[in-house]
């Protein structure tokens, strides 16, 4: 069954220039092994393509447990040159909640 | 040697709320209080004033912030640490001086310098995100290069109650007095890194207490109309617990604790300070008390030998226009405005950006099928080389009232002056940090 990242986990977005930082925590701690398996810097990537031109990597960290996904040339230009309405990109952090996983 | 340092953090940016940080000395039984105000690009904003002014230069709010905080400072016996001082701290040393006289206090400041590194570049630098040199971004109006712990050390060795900085590295402010009241070591790397993690959940101030956490029904908090900034009671080993000041709003736990401590993190194992290298793959978070978390496993390795340093430049301006719809085919009409926008401006603005807000506009498209909604704003943005060619925005959205589409209402223009940031590294051995005390 497909079901929203936003039924499962929650995220925080951060910028640093053009990159887009992006949490993905779950909300139940076994859920993290689901999302290791699912989430992946690919279908990361693919889910973001249309705002993420560089790019995607991802960090395990099991100690939390959480993902961390570093999205190069994804703000275009950077907070303070960039014409879009949202610079930093802060938003974005819902546009990955709203991809969708095999459960 | 007290056995716990308590830390508050009363700020996490420059536009933050000003009472929090107040109901922290007042009632937070703090040793430090950190008002971390300076972003990237606030310090190349405060370059830009003080060249207009060399009085000015420092935060904007830095008089409202001290004036409601000095006498409580003083009489708790408070230390302040802030990077308010931005691209002017020593005005800002003698800014705070002129308020103390004012309110009929005695203070002393010290204020950090040296991070302006604007006179040792030669724009020959290799900016990290182009691999360009920085003369590329020509004009070129500001340089500061990220300070650490090493630099604050030598002021909270003098009788400052308020240490004021320029550029520094936002965990360093949380660090300095860590490492000075412990006397811990800098080569320690793993208590350095540990301290790290402290300073970096504790610098977005309302971050960790629930602060950029809400979402109803699914992650509920109470009355964050009085959000309450965090502390942290620190010991010597460097185990932290985080807590806020009862009766304050919000929520402090292991889930607005993860959030924190991923914000704004490339490689997690590699978070690079001008301090250390911190690694938070083994930091551990735990609930100890409603609101109250503690964190251990902070660790790290050594401090690289360069600098990283924010350089501003001129990069023109951006024009803006909005405008409303509202009703049936909201969408739709403001979708044929949208076109009428760029078949007149196309040519003048080849980066031309059309949001449709309510419907696409900051994810920059949509994600699945979603109705359309009852009203839309028509948002145009487009880059120009001067001030009266980014007008020109604005004007054809406000003209749009009589020669487009039906019933848009509510315009609204606005032309922005923009300063870019590019980054760049400096050999550590070429900055001379001092500090300058200034009394009231």
């Amino acid at each position: 069954m497909k079901i929203k990242l936003y039924k499962l986990a929650h995220s925080r977005a951060g910028d640093k220039g053009n990159t887009l930082t992006l949490s993905l925590i779950p909300y139940n701690d076994e859920d993290y092994a689901l999302l290791c398996t699912q989430v992946t810097a690919e279908s990361v990537k693919n889910h973001l393509r249309d705002i993420v031109s560089g790019e995607v990597t991802r960090y395990e960290m099991p100690n939390l447990p959480a993902l961390q996904f570093v999205c190069q040339q994804a703000l275009t230009g950077g907070v303070t040159t960039s014409l879009t309405m949202d610079p930093h990109g802060k938003t974005l952090s819902y546009a990955l909640l709203e991809m969708e996983i095999e459960s | 040697m007290k056995e716990t340092i308590r830390i508050g953090c009363g700020a996490g940016f420059s536009g933050d709320r000003l009472e929090p940080a107040v109901i922290l000395v007042q009632e937070g039984k703090l040793d430090y209080l950190v008002l971390e105000c300076l972003a990237e690009r606030t310090i190349s904003l405060a370059q830009k004033r003080k060249r207009q002014d060399p009085t000015k230069g420092y935060d904007p709010l830095l008089e409202r912030r001290i004036e409601s905080l000095l006498p409580d400072l003083l009489a708790n016996n408070v230390r302040l640490i802030t990077n308010m001082g931005a691209a002017n701290p020593l005005a800002a040393a003698e800014k705070i001086c002129e308020i103390a006289r004012r309110m009929n206090l005695s203070v002393t400041v010290a204020a950090v310098t040296g991070d302006d590194v604007f006179d040792q570049l030669t724009g020959n630098e290799q900016a990290l995100e182009t691999g360009k040199p920085l003369t590329d971004s020509a004009p070129l109006i500001s340089a500061n290069a990220y300070l650490g712990t090493d630099a604050i050390l030598p002021a909270l060795a003098t009788s400052a109650q308020i240490i004021i900085t320029g550029r520094v590295a936002d965990p360093s402010l949380f660090v300095a007095p860590l490492a000075y009241e412990f006397g811990w070591s800098l080569d320690d790397v793993n208590q350095i890194g540990q301290g790290t993690v402290i300073g970096h959940l504790l610098e977005c101030a309302g971050q960790l207490t629930g602060g950029y956490f809400a979402d109803p029904d699914k992650k509920d908090l109470p009355d964050m109309a009085h959000l309450g900034h965090p502390f942290a009671d620190i010991s010597a080993d460097g185990t932290a617990v985080f807590g806020k000041v009862a009766g304050t709003g919000g929520l402090l736990s292991v889930a607005t604790a993860k959030e924190q401590l991923l914000y704004e993190v490339m490689d997690p194992s590699r978070y690079i300070t001008p301090d250390v290298i911190a690694d938070f793959t083994q930091v551990h978070l735990t609930q100890t008390a409603p609101n109250q978390v503690r964190a251990t496993g902070g660790r790290g390795q050594v401090r690289p030998d360069t600098l990283k340093v924010s350089v501003g430049y001129e990069a023109g301006y951006i024009g803006e226009g909005e405008l409303s719809y509202a009703g049936s085919n909201a969408l739709g009409r403001a979708k044929l405005a949208g076109a009428i926008i760029q078949n007149r401006l196309q040519d003048r603005f080849p980066d031309l950006r059309i949001d449709y807000i309510g419907s696409v506009s900051v994810h920059r498209k949509t994600f699945g099928t979603y109705p359309d909604p009852y009203e839309i704003r028509l948002r145009v943005a487009g880059r120009a080389k001067t001030a009266e060619q980014a007008a020109l925005v604005g004007e054809e959205v406000e003209a749009l009232y009589t020669n487009g589409p039906a019933g848009g209402g509510g315009a609204r223009k606005y032309i922005h002056e923009v300063v870019g940031i590019v980054s760049t590294l400096i050999p550590r051995t070429k900055l001379t940090p001092q500090f300058i005390l200034r009394h009231a």
